[in-house]
């Protein structure tokens, strides 16, 4: 489906997050099942670290020559046999794989995992077309029949539990006998399968993303459990790769590098089940393949991101580590940041994509814990890249009014030490007074939003650089008498 | 690196940090006692703030402002020592970042941010104390800050320091390096996140059993303290330097004096 905006209700879609019980219930399990299986695949590895130095730097040298890389891997698919296509933006992606579509006649597309599609809102541009999208990997299908966008970009449908998925498949599948036993999740799994396999074998176009794009090699990579990925490649005529620009690398020996860190970092998988490459159209000697090879290629803002101060989100490689360690993305899903993309990635990838005028939420929405820098296989420095929207959006003046204003008067006060000193020390001994029966405010003129939440204490009274001049003058008269 | 001489011990420039300045003087003192321990003297120049709310809403002029105000008021000092990770963690990991470019200033910034520490990580790296002198009756749970554990490496300082404290227990809660929602002016602008971060936290430092809660940050003391008493816990909420420093018996986080004391 294609997704609609609602980055700039931030703030609702999170309350709405907070009160919404299943929700919670699913988000509760996300940070100890893979925080815990990623710290257990990297304390398996000592060389881990080295590793995401390692993997940072082949992601940042690609990024130099990305120009070179681009065009050798192009070379490379069409010496094999395949396409590439370059698209600037959504619009222009998604006429390109119609275009492919229609060529082949097609009915029916069954898809891997992409979240570049969900990105450009192909899935809603095909049915338009006539065209029926069928999303193979388990998580996608699910919020594909549930109408809805991914939550997380390597579990799309962490957000949902075992109930709510037997509902919508008794809603869905009604050719099914309805007394059928659908509660264990082994045959929610098996109903699914049986489900997609016909499916696999009538699909027309079989469309992926990419993990990875290797220049050496024209060769198109991607990572999965479930196997989806290799019937959606394999069986229908023509196999189409959707991916950004920023998925090249240069050599295989390079991906074998990156891939040591990847799935570690995503689901504390030494390797996922399936590492698939594809590199062209099947040849006369293969047993089976698709008939035609298509990489499309995505810029949608991302050459104006190598240009400037974000490139080094480029080197992301989608493992979702940084979401899956941070606590405002545990406390309420991805769905409440409103787009493709949600978590600390999301939230700097996102204002490049839609803008920050619709998009300044998500930056804001983080208290720099800097766990997701942490944990990141590419080293990804996120809190500055967020602080870099903030700033972007302060200098264009988007920055909320009462933000704005409470900031200008406080940097007024704190720029003027003069003034900061007396100011604070009078404030404080006020505000001491009033606090001081309990020691502390239920509520407090423009502190709502602390008070909504919390208490908050009371100061002690006079200010601490007050008190040591006094002391530090008394002492002196002290040694003086 | 600061190499002050034979004759004389080491002078500290205390910047007390805005909360401690304005809400909670008496961890500017604890701090202040703690340095002393460690054989250092210690002045507190004129300050106002290091710039980190600036910073992080994205008004950069107004954090250079700060930054350079911050360094002629503080390096003249052998050391400079912040009861804060933030905002320890603000100048010395983020100051460089405003004058890059700047062959003028960025060895000058680059000295000054040499001799910034942590108050924590000032006391065991740099002037190697292993204990303190003073005695805590109860069972204390330690809250790792995310700027002190993730940009200036405290996480065993004080918790050393702690052990030596005589009548204390030390139980550690669970995700004790994970945020406590405060995350500066996100705490206001995001109330409902915010609260439900800090509401985890809270149950965390519940199960722990502890009946004191200390760290090396007021702005993440208050927020947890605000949560503890909005939820109706006594749970005592102190700066870790008032502890060590034998100022336990002060009236903790948002606790009224008792009349007469």
């Amino acid at each position: 489906m294609s997704v609609q905006i609602t980055s700039p209700r931030f703030k609702d879609n999170a309350k709405q997050a907070l009160a919404d019980a299943p929700l919670q219930a699913a988000l509760a399990k996300v940070g100890p099942g893979f925080i815990g299986r990623r710290a257990a695949a990297r304390d398996l590895l000592p060389e881990f670290d080295a590793l995401r130095d390692s993997a940072r730097d082949i992601k940042n040298h690609t990024l130099a020559h990305l120009d070179l890389y681009l065009e050798r891997f192009e070379e490379k698919v069409t010496a094999a046999g395949g396409h590439v296509h370059f698209a600037v933006d959504a619009a222009e992606a998604r006429d390109i794989v119609t275009r492919i579509c229609r060529d082949l006649g097609a009915k029916t597309v069954t898809k891997g995992k992409s979240m570049v599609s969900e990105e450009i809102g192909l899935n809603d541009h095909l049915a338009a077309n006539g065209i029926e999208p069928v999303e193979t990997d388990l998580g996608e299908y699910l919020i594909q029949i549930r109408g809805e966008a991914p939550s997380h970009i390597i579990a799309p449908a962490i957000h949902l539990n075992k109930e709510q998925v037997e509902a919508d498949f008794r809603r869905v599948h009604t050719h099914l006998p309805p007394e059928r036993n659908l509660t264990e999740p082994t045959a929610l799994l098996a109903e699914a399968r049986g489900e997609l396999r016909a499916k696999f074998l009538a699909a027309d176009v079989g469309i992926t993303g990419a993990n990875f794009l290797v220049a050496e090699t024209g060769t198109s990579i991607i990572v999965t459990n479930e196997g989806n990925g290799d019937l959606t490649q394999t069986l229908p005529k023509a196999h189409i790769v959707l991916a950004s620009l920023e998925k090249l690398v240069p050599t295989l020996e390079d991906v074998s590098q990156l891939l040591r860190v990847l799935a570690r970092s995503a689901t504390g998988q030494e390797m996922s089940v399936y590492t698939t490459f594809s590199t062209g159209p099947r040849r006369p000697e293969d047993l089976d393949g698709p008939g035609e090879y298509h990489v499309v290629i995505l810029d949608n803002g991302r050459s104006g991101m190598l240009a400037g101060q974000l490139r080094e989100m480029l080197r992301c490689i989608r493992c979702g580590a940084c979401m899956n360690h941070c606590p405002v993305y545990h406390a309420v899903g991805g769905h409440a940041y409103g787009w493709v993309y949600p978590g600390p990635m999301g939230a700097v990838l996102t204002p490049s994509i839609i803008g920050i005028e619709k998009g300044a939420n998500l930056p804001n929405a983080s208290t720099f814990c800097g766990r997701c820098e942490e944990v990141c296989p590419v080293r990804i420095p996120l809190p500055k890249l967020m602080r870099h929207w903030r700033e972007k959006e302060f200098e264009r003046h988007l920055t909320p009014a009462p933000v704005r204003y409470g900031l200008g008067v406080w940097s007024f006060v704190a720029r003027r030490g003069w003034l900061y000193r007396p100011a604070t020390d009078l404030a404080m001994r006020l505000l001491a007074l009033a606090g001081k029966a309990k020691g502390r405010f239920t509520s407090l003129p423009l502190a709502g939003g602390w008070t909504k939440v919390r208490d908050f204490p009371a100061p002690e009274g006079g200010t601490f650089q007050a008190q040591w001049q006094a002391r530090k003058a008394a002492r002196r008269t002290g040694r003086v008498s | 690196m600061p190499s002050p001489s034979a004759q004389r011990p080491p002078l500290v420039g205390l910047f007390a940090t805005c909360l401690v300045d304005t809400m909670r003087p008496s961890v500017g003192f604890a701090a202040a006692t703690l340095i002393e321990a460690a054989g250092c003297e210690v002045d507190v120049p004129r300050q106002t703030c290091c710039g980190q709310p600036a910073f992080n809403s994205g008004d950069r002029a107004t954090t250079r402002a700060l930054a350079e105000q911050t360094i002629a008021a503080f390096e003249t000092f052998d050391y400079v020592v912040v009861p804060s990770g933030s905002c320890a963690g603000m100048i010395k990991a983020h100051y460089p970042e405003l004058f890059v470019g700047e062959p003028d200033w960025m060895p000058r910034v680059e000295r000054f941010c040499a001799k910034v520490f942590e108050l924590m990580s000032f006391l065991v790296d740099v002037r190697g104390m292993t204990s303190v002198a003073a005695a805590y009756e109860g069972t204390v749970t330690y809250h790792d800050s995310c700027s002190g554990l993730r940009e200036l490496g405290v996480k065993g300082q004080p918790r050393k320091l702690l052990a030596s404290v005589e009548g204390l227990e030390l139980a550690e809660m669970a995700d004790s390096d994970v945020c406590c929602g405060f995350g500066g002016t996100f705490c206001v602008k995001y109330p409902d996140v915010s609260g439900a971060i800090v509401e985890k936290k809270a149950v965390n430092i519940l199960a722990s059993g502890a009946d004191t809660l200390v760290a090396g940050d007021l702005g993440c003391l208050m927020n947890m303290a605000g949560k503890l008493q909005r939820m109706g816990k006594t749970v005592a909420v102190r700066h870790v330097a008032e502890v060590l420093a034998g100022q336990g018996g002060e009236p903790a986080i948002g606790v009224a004096r008792k009349a007469g004391s």
